[in-house]
């Protein structure tokens, strides 16, 4: 049943929206409408003068083969940290809705990660996995194994890819622990007696009653991968070595801020942002269609 | 088809004893309700049935066969919940087929269930639906459709009426009978609902704080209420209890203020003992000497009337009367009880005096 609310004062409820409003104009409407005026004009190097140029940053940005590069890298990037941060989110959210002693410390202890700035939770990975003063990147080189992330590209990639979803599991987590909650214990105990063993039920029960929560986090996930790991990039490994941690993001960042080429990195940002709201309307229209909504 | 037998079931949890000792057979096709208040342990007894809880002592068996450590799959039963437990992203259909798809039976033979049950439940209709898009009732239909389909050997209800409005509760009451009297499926049914318990049952388990206070047919339950707990808890309105005396040949209870009641039979050997004295509303009857009351308050039912009385020593009385009130609010009545209506308990246990 839907309820109208209608106000007497007929400024109120503009005022209430305000902020909001406010919010979205400064922090978004502007820098992006700043983006798209800027890609299409060139600036001099000391910001002085800028012409008008059309698409030219545009054709300069997508026939550089480094861009595709980084395209890829962003690609192998945000489907790992989607599918990992989700992946065991989902299931120590299933571990921690069983009955199990401390599950109120244990669900404590996975939200904390949440809390922490991406720079800072980058800094203890680093702590962790730098290979002269790391514990376990000291440990892995007296195992033998050549670690190195400073000098290897996959190694490299692999550890950026896992402290951006240990960042993002705890989100995760909190949600897909709420859903699981949410789900009926008798819905489950039904099943057990119409005779679904536990995996049966996990598919047939728990994950079809869980896909509005795992659509709405597919779509955060992927947002957060493109657009709010630059932080962790950033302190690791500054997209390095080479070229081999560069994401879209990471690259929009170093050719505005650190090359200077405004026009160029409004170019890429612009694209950047096209490609998410391409993504995200795809999920909406193609994947939602097997959501249930209760 | 099969027997349920429960043997000496015990639950704890922890220190606290839920279940002290529960025994019954429940025979090849009876009707057996558990009845009790909440909290009384009924529920937890039936989902130790269904294998949904631990048993902590005893034994129970299914069809003769012991189930304490088998999964709720493996024991054969059906159970219907009282929130229904549908799954909610599956059509009528599906919640119906879903544990025959498991268990591997044909695709042919799953619709000839299911059809045959949508027929008997008249749910053809709504068989491309999701739950969400059903009412109450027939939700609780879709609950038992897919109880029956599985042709189990037994049926668990868990208070399956209770989410629905007085109508259809009594409607779907009645169905419920129907469909056990043609199915003819052993059936362990818990309600707090003594009208439900009344009709629908060929044995009621009245429990209370974990123990069996009584078992037996809905006319022995009312008839011979074994305990005060199952005298008060059977009948509406519930039995008078009066504080008395047998007096000191044994042949009459004394009670407060001066009331002597012969007994059917002369008991000397309880001469001279403190008892409880029970009464039904509907035992008593004006009379020329007897219970002599104020009238405090009347509800007319329009089939029958029960009066409020007050006896000179504050105890409360009730008496119900057929028919559309004949007295008013402060009117002085004397009433007594028919013939063999006193239900004597002892004082000290509750037990019933036999």
């Amino acid at each position: 049943m839907q309820r109208r609310v209608t106000f007497d004062n007929r400024l109120l409820p503009y005022l209430l929206l305000a902020p909001q409003v406010a919010v979205t104009l400064v922090f978004f409407i502007w820098p992006a409408a700043q983006a798209i005026w800027q890609s299409v004009h060139l600036q001099d190097a000391f910001g002085i003068r800028s012409e008008f140029v059309w698409f030219e940053n545009f054709t300069h940005v997508l026939s550089d083969p480094n861009y595709l590069d980084t395209l890829k890298v962003t690609v192998v990037f945000s489907v790992a940290v989607t599918v990992l941060a989700m992946g065991v989110a989902l299931l120590l959210a299933v571990l921690a809705d069983s009955k199990i002693k401390g599950a109120r410390a244990y669900k404590t202890l996975l939200i904390w990660p949440y809390a922490l700035a991406p720079a800072v939770a980058a800094v203890l990975w680093m702590f962790i996995f730098n290979p002269d003063i790391g514990s376990f990147g000291r440990a892995l080189r007296a195992l033998g194994y050549d670690w190195d992330y400073r000098l290897n590209g996959g190694q490299a990639l692999a550890m950026v890819i896992m402290a951006a979803s240990w960042k993002q599991v705890s989100y995760n987590f909190i949600f897909f622990l709420a859903g699981l909650q949410a789900i009926p214990r008798s819905v489950m105990e039904a099943a057990s007696i119409d005779g679904a063993g536990p995996v049966r039920r996990f598919l047939t029960i728990t994950f079809p009653l869980l896909s509005p929560t795992t659509f709405f986090l597919l779509v955060v996930d992927m947002v957060y991968a493109f657009f709010e790991t630059f932080g962790t990039i950033h302190a690791l490994t500054q997209g390095g070595p080479g070229k081999a941690t560069e994401t879209l993001i990471f690259r929009v960042y170093q050719d505005g801020v650190v090359n200077n080429d405004l026009g160029g990195s409004s170019a890429q940002s612009v694209i950047l942002m096209v490609i998410v709201i391409a993504l995200t309307a795809v999920q909406f229209r193609f994947v939602e269609r097997k959501v249930h909504y209760a | 088809m099969a027997t349920v037998e429960i043997r000496n079931v015990r639950k704890s949890y922890g220190p606290v004893e839920a279940i002290k000792g529960i025994d019954i057979a429940i025979r090849d096709g009876e009707f057996l309700v558990l009845l009790g208040p909440s909290g009384c342990g009924k529920s937890t007894l039936l989902r130790m049935v269904a294998g949904l809880e631990g048993i902590t002592g005893g034994e129970i068996a299914i069809g003769g066969r012991v189930v304490n450590h088998l999964d709720p799959k493996d024991r054969d039963i059906a159970m219907v919940f009282q929130n229904y437990a549908l799954y909610p992203h599956m059509t009528v259909f599906d919640n119906m087929a879903y544990g025959l798809k498991i268990r591997g039976i044909p695709k042919a033979e799953i619709r000839t269930r299911v059809d045959k049950a949508a027929e008997i439940l008249e749910l053809g209709r709504f068989l491309d639906r999701r739950p969400s898009q059903l009412s109450g009732g027939q939700r609780q239909r879709v609950a038992m459709g897919r109880a029956i389909v599985r042709e189990p050997a037994a049926f668990l209800f868990d208070e399956p009426l209770s989410n629905l409005d007085a109508k259809l509760r009594t409607q779907m009451r009645v169905e419920i009978k129907r469909l056990q009297d043609r199915l003819g499926i052993t059936s362990l049914y818990v309600t707090h609902d003594q009208v439900e318990a009344m009709t629908l049952a060929d044995r009621i388990l009245v429990m209370n704080h974990g123990v069996a206070e009584q078992i037996g047919t809905p006319l022995e339950v009312y008839q011979r209420p074994a305990s005060l707990f199952v005298a008060g808890f059977i009948g509406s309105p519930p039995m008078n209890v009066l504080d008395g005396r047998i007096d000191d040949r044994g042949e009459a209870v004394l009670v407060p203020g001066g009331q002597r009641l012969a007994l059917p039979q002369p008991r000397p050997t309880d001469a001279g003992r403190a008892v409880k004295l029970g009464i039904r509303p509907e035992h008593l009857a004006v009379a020329a000497a007897g219970f002599s009351i104020e009238i405090e308050l009347v509800e007319a039912l329009g089939a029958d009337t029960v009066v409020y009385g007050r006896l000179p020593d504050g105890e409360t009385l009730l008496v119900r009367m057929a028919g559309i009130p004949t007295v008013r609010e402060r009117d002085r009545l004397t009433v007594a009880p028919q013939d063999g209506a006193l239900h004597l308990f002892d004082a000290a246990t509750g037990r019933r005096m036999e």
